[in-house]
C-alpha cells in the first residue's frame, strides 16, 4: 500500500543523480593555471593564437596538464605552483616583450582540477567570495552631483558663446547649485535668447523670473538629459576601470554597477591594496598638442638630442612621434568621443564633440596648421602616449571633429574608449574596502566545513539511535538534501561566502525538524493503535501541512534577508533560501520514497523499525 | 528510546500567568540594557576600519597600542581576536574636524597601520581590512530594519491567512519579545553586533515561529477532531503533544549551531551565540507565551468548526482557517 509509481522513484534517482554529478567539481579542488588574455579591444586571444602559447610552453620546457580557449582568454592549467610560476614567466615574456606597454594580461589563476567531461557539462565547483579566497572588495560611489556641476558648467561656457554668436547682451550667467541664472536687462533680448537657448541646449528646461529690467532665465536640466547623465557617468567611469584594472593583472576581476550610482570592483588574490587603490583612483587627463614636424628633429631627439620645448612620446602601435609642450586643449573640452563612419567614403572613424570653447580654440589651430600633424595624448601617472596624431586636412569649426583614415572599426573603438576615459566622467571614493588575506580565507573554509561535517555527523548519530530505520532514513533524506544544496549552488554559480557556509550549516540543522515532525507522527499513529502501513501513510500526510507551514515562515525571512540584505547578508540569505527549497524535496520525497522501498512491499507489516514506541496503557495499572 | 512518556496531559494553561510573567520581566530586563547600555554595533553599521593582524608569536597588545599612538591615533580599540596571536584593531571614522583629507585618509588607514606596526611591533601579517564609509552604515542598518518589518508583516500575514488573526497576533507577539531579548543579551554583555549576528535573528525569528505553526496545527486539528474539552484543555493537549518534537527538533538545530560555536572559529562566534539564545528562548516563547496570548484573546471551537455560522461576530466566513 505504500508504495509510489516508478515515475516518482525515476525522479528522485534522477534527482540524486544530477545532484551527484554536479556537486562532483567540488572534491577535485582547483590547480594551478596561467591566464592569457587582452589589454587592447583591438586585440583578440582566441584560437588563433593557441599555437603561439603552445610552442612557447614547448620551449620553455613546460608541459601543460590542458589549455583551454574562453571568451576571456586562453588558461593554461599546470601541475603545481612551481611550473605555473615557470609558464607564467615564459609567457610574461613572449607576449609582453616590453613591460612599460604591454598587450597582453598574463595572470596567476585557479582553474578546476575536475575531468573534462564534467567541465564539458558545465559541472563547475561553487564559486567562493572573497572572503574565502581572498583578495580585495571596493565599492565605489560616483560623485554624480560633481558630474552634473561639471556639466551645468561646460552648458554655462556654451551658453555665453551661443548667447554672443546670435548678438544677444546678456547680463552675466552664473551657476547656483544645479541651476544656471542668466539675466538680462530686458524682456525682448530675453525672449529671443530663449528661442535661441530651446532650440540649441534642447536638454534645458527654462523658466522665466524677475520683473523690471533685472530680468532672467532660470535653467536646469530637464529629467530626462539627467537620467542620460547619469547613466553616461556610471558606464564612463565603469569603461575607465576595466581599463585601469586590466594592468593589475587580475585573473577575474569583477566590476559591476550597484544601485544607481555606485560601483563594486572585486580583485581576487590581489594583496597589494596600496597598488589596487592607486590605479583605481588615478586621473587620466587627455592633451590636445601640435606635433613637431621640422625636418630632422625627430631623428635628433631619437639619437638623444629632444630639441628644446618639445617631448618624446611612443604613438600607440609604435612609431615615435615628437610632440611640442604648449597644450592647445585638454580632455575637459572634451564632451563626447564616439566611434563611427566617415560620412563620405564610410571608412571607420572616431568622432570627437568639444565644447563651445573647446571648438572656438579649436577652429582657430586647426585654420593655422593645416596639413600639419596634431597629436592626441593620453596622460596617466606622469606617463604619457600618443593615442593617435592625424593630419590636420582642413579647418574645422563647430566643435565636431572626426579622426578618420588606415583605421579599422575595432581600432576606432579602442581610440574612442581611449579618448573617454581620458577623465572619468565624474570622481569617485572609496565607501567601503575589504581585504582578506589569503591564509584567511582558506581557515574560514575548514572552520566552515569543520562546523558543518561535526553538526552533521552528531545529529546523525542522535538520529539513528532514537529512531533506527526511520532515523537512517532521515539521515539519508538530510545528506541528500546536502548533495542537492551544494549542486544547485554550483550549478548556479551562486558566490558562496563565509556566512553563506553557516547558512548550509543552519539550513541542516533546521530540516532535520521536517523528518522529526514526520517521526513522531508516525510513532504517535501507532501509539494510537494504528497498523504500521497505516500508520506511514498517516503519518507523512498529516505532517507535510506542517511542514509546509513551518518552511514558509522560514522562507519569508529568508527572503526579507534577499531583499534587503547585502554583501554578508546576501550570502547568507542565498544559501538559506534555496536550502528551505531543497529541504522540502529531500524530507518529504525523497525520505517516503526510501520507506517506501524498504516497508511499502511487505503486505503483512508488523513491526516497523522506529524506536521503542511507548504506550501510556502498557505502563498504567488500569 | 523514547524521551517523553507523558501520561496526561501536561496543564500548561493552568500556569500561563507565570510564564507570561517570566517573559514579561525578561523583555524589560532586555529593554532596560538596551535603553541604558546600547548595542555595540560594528564597523558595518558604525562606519570606521578594522585591521585584523596575525602574530607569528603571542602579540603583545601593549606595544600594538604603543606604536598606533605613536603613528597619531587617539580613539582605537585593539584587542585579541580568537586566538592570543590574532589582534584585531578597531578604529572610528575620522570625524569632518579630523584630517582634511578624510575621504581618501580613511581609506588608506589600513596601510597606515601595517606601516605603524612594521616600524613598532614588527612581524604583524596582515589578515583583514574591512573600510566602510559613514554612508553606507547608516543604509545598512535602514535596510537591517526594512528587512525586520518585512519579515514581521510577511508573516504575520501568512499565519492569518493560514490560521486565524489571533494566532498570528499572539505568534508575532511571542517571537517579536524574543528578538527584543536576544538584542538584551548583545547590549548586557556588549557583544559585537555585526551583519551577521542581523542575518541569525532574522533567520531564528522565522525559525520560531514554525514551533508556534506547529502547536496552532494541532490545535486547530484538536478543536476539530476532539470534543468536551474546553479552550485551556485543548491547548494543553495541543503542546504536550508536540512537546516530544519541540525538543528533539531544537535539540537537532542546536547540535549544529554547538558545532559552529565550537569549530567556527571567531568570526561565526556571535552569529552562533544570537542563534542559540534565539533557539532557546524560541522554544518558550512560541509555546508557552504564544498559547496563553492565543487563550486570551479568546480562540475558541466555533472559530474552526464551519456550520454555526455568525455565532461570533469577530469571525470571519473565509475559507482560510479550515
Amino acid at each position: 500500500m505504500n508504495r509510489y509509481p516508478l515515475w516518482k522513484y525515476i525522479t528522485v534517482a534522477v534527482a540524486l543523480l544530477i545532484g551527484f554529478v554536479y556537486t562532483l567539481p567540488n572534491f577535485f579542488g582547483e590547480a594551478p593555471a596561467v591566464q592569457v588574455s587582452s589589454n587592447r579591444a583591438t586585440l583578440k586571444v582566441d584560437a588563433g593564437v593557441l599555437p603561439r602559447v603552445e610552442a612557447i610552453l614547448q620551449e620553455a620546457q613546460v608541459a601543460p596538464d590542458g589549455i583551454f580557449v574562453e571568451s576571456n582568454g586562453i588558461k593554461v592549467r599546470l601541475k603545481d605552483t612551481d611550473t605555473q610560476l615557470k609558464a607564467k614567466d615564459a609567457l610574461e615574456k613572449a607576449f609582453n616583450p616590453d613591460p612599460a606597454n604591454a598587450d597582453y594580461v598574463v595572470a596567476l589563476n585557479l582553474l578546476t582540477a575536475s575531468p573534462k567531461w564534467l567541465t564539458d557539462m558545465g559541472a563547475l565547483p561553487m564559486y567562493l567570495g572573497l572572503d574565502l579566497r581572498g583578495g580585495v572588495h571596493f565599492l565605489l560611489q560616483v560623485d554624480m552631483p560633481g558630474a552634473q556641476q561639471k556639466r551645468l558648467d561646460s552648458i554655462g561656457a556654451d551658453l555665453r558663446t551661443l548667447l554672443r554668436d546670435k548678438n544677444l547682451r546678456h547680463a552675466g550667467i552664473n551657476r547656483d547649485g544645479e541651476r544656471i541664472l542668466i539675466n538680462f536687462r530686458d524682456g525682448q533680448t530675453r525672449d529671443q535668447a530663449r528661442i535661441v537657448i530651446d532650440k540649441d541646449l534642447a536638454e534645458l528646461n527654462l523658466v522665466e523670473q524677475g520683473s523690471g529690467d533685472n530680468l532672467r532665465l532660470v535653467a536646469t536640466l530637464k529629467p530626462e538629459s539627467l537620467v542620460k547623465l547619469r547613466e553616461y557617468a556610471i558606464k564612463q567611469n565603469i569603461n575607465t576601470l576595466h581599463n585601469r584594472i586590466n594592468e593589475l593583472g587580475v585573473a577575474e576581476p569583477v566590476i559591476a554597477q550597484q544601485g544607481a550610482d555606485r560601483i563594486v570592483v572585486q580583485l581576487p588574490g590581489v594583496q597589494d591594496t596600496a597598488k589596487a587603490k592607486d590605479i583605481l583612483g588615478r586621473t587620466a587627463t587627455l592633451e590636445i598638442r601640435m606635433v613637431d614636424e621640422t625636418p630632422g628633429a625627430l631623428e635628433g631627439a631619437l639619437a638623444g638630442q629632444v630639441p628644446f620645448g618639445t617631448e618624446l612620446y611612443n604613438e600607440r602601435g609604435g612609431a615615435p612621434v615628437l610632440v611640442k609642450k604648449q597644450v592647445v586643449l585638454t580632455g575637459e573640452r572634451l564632451t563626447d568621443a564616439q566611434a563611427g563612419f566617415d560620412s563620405q567614403n564610410n571608412e571607420p572613424a572616431v568622432h570627437l564633440t568639444l565644447d563651445s570653447a573647446g571648438a572656438r580654440i579649436f577652429r582657430d589651430v586647426t585654420r593655422d596648421n593645416v596639413g600639419k600633424r596634431m597629436a592626441i595624448l593620453l596622460i596617466e601617472k606622469g606617463k604619457g602616449e600618443v593615442v593617435t596624431a592625424p593630419v590636420i586636412r582642413t579647418e574645422i569649426g563647430g566643435g565636431r571633429v572626426q579622426i578618420s583614415g588606415r583605421m579599422t572599426t575595432s581600432e576606432a573603438n579602442d581610440t574612442a574608449l581611449l579618448l573617454r576615459a581620458g577623465s572619468l566622467a565624474a570622481p569617485m571614493e572609496i565607501i567601503e574596502e575589504r581585504t582578506i588575506g589569503p591564509s584567511l580565507g582558506a581557515e574560514s573554509i575548514k572552520r566552515g566545513f569543520d562546523s558543518t561535517l561535526w553538526g552533521f555527523v552528531a545529529i546523525a548519530v542522535f538520529m539513528i539511535i532514537y529512531y533506527q530505520v526511520f532515523g537512517m532514513v532521515s539521515v539519508v533524506a538530510l545528506a541528500s538534501n546536502l548533495l542537492l544544496l551544494v549542486a544547485l549552488l554550483s550549478l548556479l554559480q551562486a558566490t558562496l561566502t563565509l556566512p553563506g557556509i553557516a547558512a548550509i550549516a543552519l539550513t541542516l540543522g533546521m530540516a532535520i525538524d521536517a523528518n522529526v515532525l514526520i517521526n513522531e507522527r508516525v510513532r504517535e499513529e501507532l501509539r494510537n493503535g494504528m497498523p504500521p502501513q497505516a500508520a506511514i501513510t498517516a503519518g507523512y500526510e498529516r505532517a507535510f501541512d506542517t511542514i509546509l507551514d513551518s518552511n514558509i515562515t522560514t522562507l519569508i525571512a529568508g527572503l526579507a534577508l534577499l531583499i534587503f540584505g547585502s554583501g554578508p547578508v546576501r550570502g547568507f540569505a542565498v544559501v538559506h533560501c534555496l536550502g528551505i527549497l531543497t529541504s522540502i524535496f529531500s524530507a518529504v520525497v525523497i525520505s517516503r520514497s526510501l520507506v517506501n522501498l524498504i516497508y511499502g512491499r511487505q503486505k503483512k507489516l508488523t513491526k516497523v523499525s522506529i524506536g521503542q514506541v511507548w504506550k501510556p496503557e502498557a505502563d498504567t495499572t488500569k | 528510546m523514547e524521551l517523553f512518556r507523558i501520561k496526561k496531559d501536561i496543564p500548561f494553561m493552568r500556569h500561563a500567568l507565570v510564564f507570561n510573567i517570566i517573559s514579561l520581566v525578561t523583555f524589560l530586563l532586555a529593554v532596560f540594557f538596551l535603553a541604558t547600555r546600547g548595542l555595540h554595533l560594528s564597523v558595518e553599521f558604525t562606519g570606521g576600519t578594522l585591521v585584523e593582524v596575525q602574530y607569528e608569536q603571542t602579540a603583545d597588545l601593549e606595544k600594538v597600542r604603543a606604536a598606533l599612538g605613536k603613528a597619531g591615533y587617539s580613539d582605537f580599540a585593539v584587542q585579541n581576536f580568537g586566538s592570543s596571536r590574532d589582534v584585531l584593531i578597531r578604529m572610528p571614522l575620522k570625524n569632518s574636524e579630523g584630517q582634511a583629507a578624510a575621504e581618501q585618509g580613511t581609506a588608506r588607514q589600513g596601510e597606515q597601520v601595517m606601516a605603524a606596526l612594521e616600524a613598532e611591533a614588527p612581524g604583524a601579517q596582515l589578515r583583514r581590512v574591512e573600510f566602510v564609509g559613514p554612508q553606507v552604515g547608516k543604509e545598512l542598518a535602514e535596510n537591517g530594519a526594512m528587512a525586520l518589518m518585512l519579515v514581521i508583516v510577511g508573516i504575520m500575514v501568512y499565519l492569518a491567512f493560514r490560521f486565524e488573526w489571533r494566532f498570528s497576533v499572539s505568534a508575532i507577539i511571542a517571537n517579536l519579545h524574543d528578538v527584543i531579548i536576544i538584542l538584551g543579551f548583545f547590549a548586557f554583555f556588549q557583544w559585537e553586533f555585526s551583519l551577521s549576528v542581523l542575518a541569525a535573528v532574522l533567520a531564528v525569528l522565522g525559525y520560531s515561529v514554525n514551533e508556534s505553526v506547529v502547536v496552532f496545527d494541532r490545535v486547530r486539528e484538536t478543536f476539530k477532531k476532539v470534543r468536551g474539552m474546553n479552550t485551556p484543555q485543548v491547548l494543553d493537549h495541543a503542546i504536550t503533544s508536540t512537546i516530544s518534537r519541540t525538543v528533539i527538533t531544537h535539540g537537532s538545530t542546536q547540535i549544529m549551531v554547538l558545532s559552529m560555536l565550537l569549530f567556527g572559529g571567531e568570526t561565526l562566534h556571535y552569529f552562533s551565540m544570537a542563534l542559540t539564545i534565539g533557539i532557546c528562548f524560541g522554544i518558550y516563547s512560541s509555546v508557552l507565551v504564544a498559547s496563553p496570548l492565543v487563550m486570551w484573546l479568546g480562540v475558541s471551537r466555533e472559530q474552526f468548526v464551519k456550520p454555526p455560522k455568525a455565532k461570533d461576530p469577530n469571525v470571519t466566513e473565509d475559507g482560510a482557517c479550515v
